[in-house]
């Protein structure tokens, strides 16, 4: 059952009526009833297209977010095999907001490490709601390590509202894990690919995606704060989220033209979360893709290439 | 009044109209109330003589302070893209830029500068926490990264003083990627093998921590320096407790690990030479204050320089 977003009624009214005509009409085919029940089904799907067709910033944000979109542990359980979590910052913790490990992707072995938000209470509770602590970012940097090490592809997935502002995090050094965890992805001898999925929120996010490509999926979003944070701080009213999610320019489509984004994956008609498998089989398919690309590139062509990527980055702005 | 005007209120106006009332011969501290002679402060680096509580000083004043007899020569900033996404909240980001331009005199939130420190070379950059709260702009980055790529080509170590909210909002995904960007330049620094020292000063928050200002070879914070990722509000928001005294303060981050140091500014200039010359294999330093280099390069100005003209200014977007 499909949750509906806000701007999403009218669509739910529409598949609602149509559910009840059939009812209606059970056991009777071919009434006239059940041809109005597919007319309202067209109908349905005629408006979910021109909505998705042109989402606003903030809408965009809400479909990120979507309870039921596919997360970290989706993708990874569908694209990958042999799938092994490994776990631990070997100081203090593992961070269950952060999930990582040995995989292949097709026959080719991996590190795939990711944000986790959980898709019920329990597993949100357990998950963080996807917040890593320090002990997430230094697990993921002794797995990114490893990876160089032994010559694997590094690929993140990114899903955070943020790194979690508590207090053992800011004690146990929240800012340094960071910024660690950043200056690890820039160092690896190996392909670092990452994959916005939902949301990426800020340094937590820059600590996973400082990568040799990264895409995004069509309606993901990465921001230097999330645009209830900064309507709060720079309209003194965290209602106009709106507005900042419209000046922030958080869509892919905003980051693909200012070069931080790579790729956009295009997700399925009304949101990943509408047909999931098909959205995580075209991330799959961007991602054996960029990994191709930079199949043959050495330890030095990769590290320059991040290099170049990130020093670039702002020589141009968006189009007036 | 109620002690809430009385104690809070005066240190956030002290962080933006302390250097607006020249005419103020006395400057009341923030910290212990007394009544301070605006030359004593300013020779004592607006630390306070009575209390020890370190009150904001500006770049360039910084600058001065620690280069052998005020002189140093300022290393040139790529000038980036301006106003790059048309932002735009109560107020223009170009009319806010104009604005921090006029009242601080400076370019940016970071000055870089060469000169020596007690007759040891150094690489000087300074956030500016007058300018939009020091927040990481493009131009920050570039700053930063200039004054890497200057110490490598120079050989020298680079000294940074930190000191904003975070990133600058107005320039969105753009200021947070000065958080890989910066990053960059700290690994040229190690992979020259030069030291990279950073000073953390009131206040360090947010991507700033998270990334250059965490990941220098030595950590040095001013006394009860407020630094972390988040805000304090926040976590008490998450949390739902109130936090510990000194919670986020400079002697909090060295109980807990974070910082190798915490030193006052008035003996930094020293400290500063004295590790840098040990990280380097070069003798002791002489300590105190010591008159400009034999062959100073340039005395740095005593005012800000005029502001300069805004290219954008005709811009009505």
């Amino acid at each position: 059952m499909t949750q509906y977003l806000e701007f999403e009624k009218p669509i739910a009214e529409i598949e609602a009526k149509a559910e009840e005509l059939r009812a209606l009409a059970a056991g009777e085919e071919g009434t006239d009833v059940l041809k109005e029940a597919s007319q309202l089904d067209a109908k349905a799907a005629d408006l979910l297209k021109s909505l998705y067709a042109d989402l606003s910033p903030w809408r965009k944000c809400l479909v990120a977010r979507h309870p039921q979109r596919p997360h970290c542990k989706d993708y990874i359980d569908r694209l990958f095999t042999e799938y092994t979590p490994l776990a631990g910052d070997r100081n203090f913790a593992d961070d269950h907001a952060v999930m990582g490990g040995l995989a292949r992707l097709d026959d080719t072995p991996v590190m795939v490490i990711g944000h986790e938000k959980g898709n019920d209470t329990k597993s949100r509770i357990e998950r963080n709601f996807g917040m890593a602590r320090p002990e997430g970012y230094r697990k993921a940097i002794r797995l990114m390590d490893m990876a160089d090490r032994f010559g694997l592809p590094v690929i993140t997935l990114v899903d955070t509202p943020g790194a979690y502002p508590g207090k053992g995090a800011e004690e146990r050094g929240q800012s340094e894990a960071i910024a660690r965890s950043t200056e690890k992805c820039l160092d690896l001898g190996v392909p670092l690919i990452s994959v916005v999925i939902g949301e990426g929120g800020s340094g937590g996010a820059v600590a996973f995606a400082t990568a040799n490509r990264v895409a995004m999926l069509e309606h993901s979003i990465y921001s230097v704060i999330s645009p209830e944070g900064c309507a709060s701080i720079l309209w003194k009213d965290a209602e106009k989220m709106r507005e900042a999610a419209e000046a922030l320019r958080l869509t892919a489509q905003n980051l693909r033209e200012l070069g931080i984004c790579d790729k956009i994956v295009k997700e399925p008609l009304g949101g990943a979360h509408r047909d999931p498998a098909a959205a995580i089989d075209a991330v799959g398919k961007a991602l054996k893709g960029m990994l191709s690309e930079l199949g043959d590139s050495d330890a030095k062509a990769l590290r320059d290439g991040r290099r170049r990527k990130y020093l670039d980055l702002g020589s141009k702005g968006l189009a007036a | 009044m109620n002690w809430i005007n009385n104690y809070v209120r005066p240190k956030i106006n002290s962080l933006f109209s302390r250097r607006e009332v020249p005419e103020n011969l006395w400057t009341k501290c923030d910290e212990c109330g007394t009544m301070l002679f605006h030359r004593e402060l300013a020779h004592n680096l607006n630390v306070c003589t009575n209390c020890d509580h370190h009150m904001p000083i500006r770049a360039r004043e910084r600058l001065a302070s620690l280069f052998d007899g005020g002189a140093f020569t300022e290393v040139p900033v790529p000038e980036p893209v301006a106003d790059p996404l048309h932002f735009r909240d109560q107020k223009k980001y170009t009319d806010r830029l104009k604005d921090a331009r006029r009242k601080t005199g400076e370019r940016d939130a970071m000055l870089v500068a060469e000169g020596e420190i007690r007759r040891t070379p150094a690489i000087v950059a300074v956030q500016d926490f007058s300018f939009m709260g020091g927040s990481m702009s493009m131009y920050v980055g570039n700053a930063i990264v200039a004054a890497a790529t200057r110490a490598v080509e120079r050989k020298l170590p680079l000294v940074l003083f930190s000191a904003a909210g975070g990133a600058r909002m107005q320039e969105g995904i753009l200021g947070l990627m000065q958080m890989p960007r910066t990053t960059i330049a700290v690994q040229m620094l190690k992979e020259a093998g030069l030291p990279y020292i950073v000073v953390l000063t009131h206040p360090t928050t947010g991507g700033v921590t998270a990334s250059y200002a965490m990941l220098g070879d030595v950590q040095i914070a001013e006394p009860n320096a407020l630094i972390g990722f988040a805000g304090a509000r926040v976590i008490e928001q998450t949390i739902g407790e109130k936090l510990p005294e000194g919670f986020q303060r400079a002697e909090y981050l060295l109980d807990h690990g974070m910082l190798d140091r915490v030193t006052s500014r008035i003996d930094l200039a020293d400290e500063l030479a004295t590790i840098i010359r040990m990280l380097t294999g070069q003798p002791a330093p002489v300590k105190g204050d010591l008159p400009p280099p034999e062959e100073p390069t340039e005395i740095g100005p005593a005012m800000p320089p005029e502001v300069p003209e805004e290219p954008e200014a005709a811009q009505t977007k």
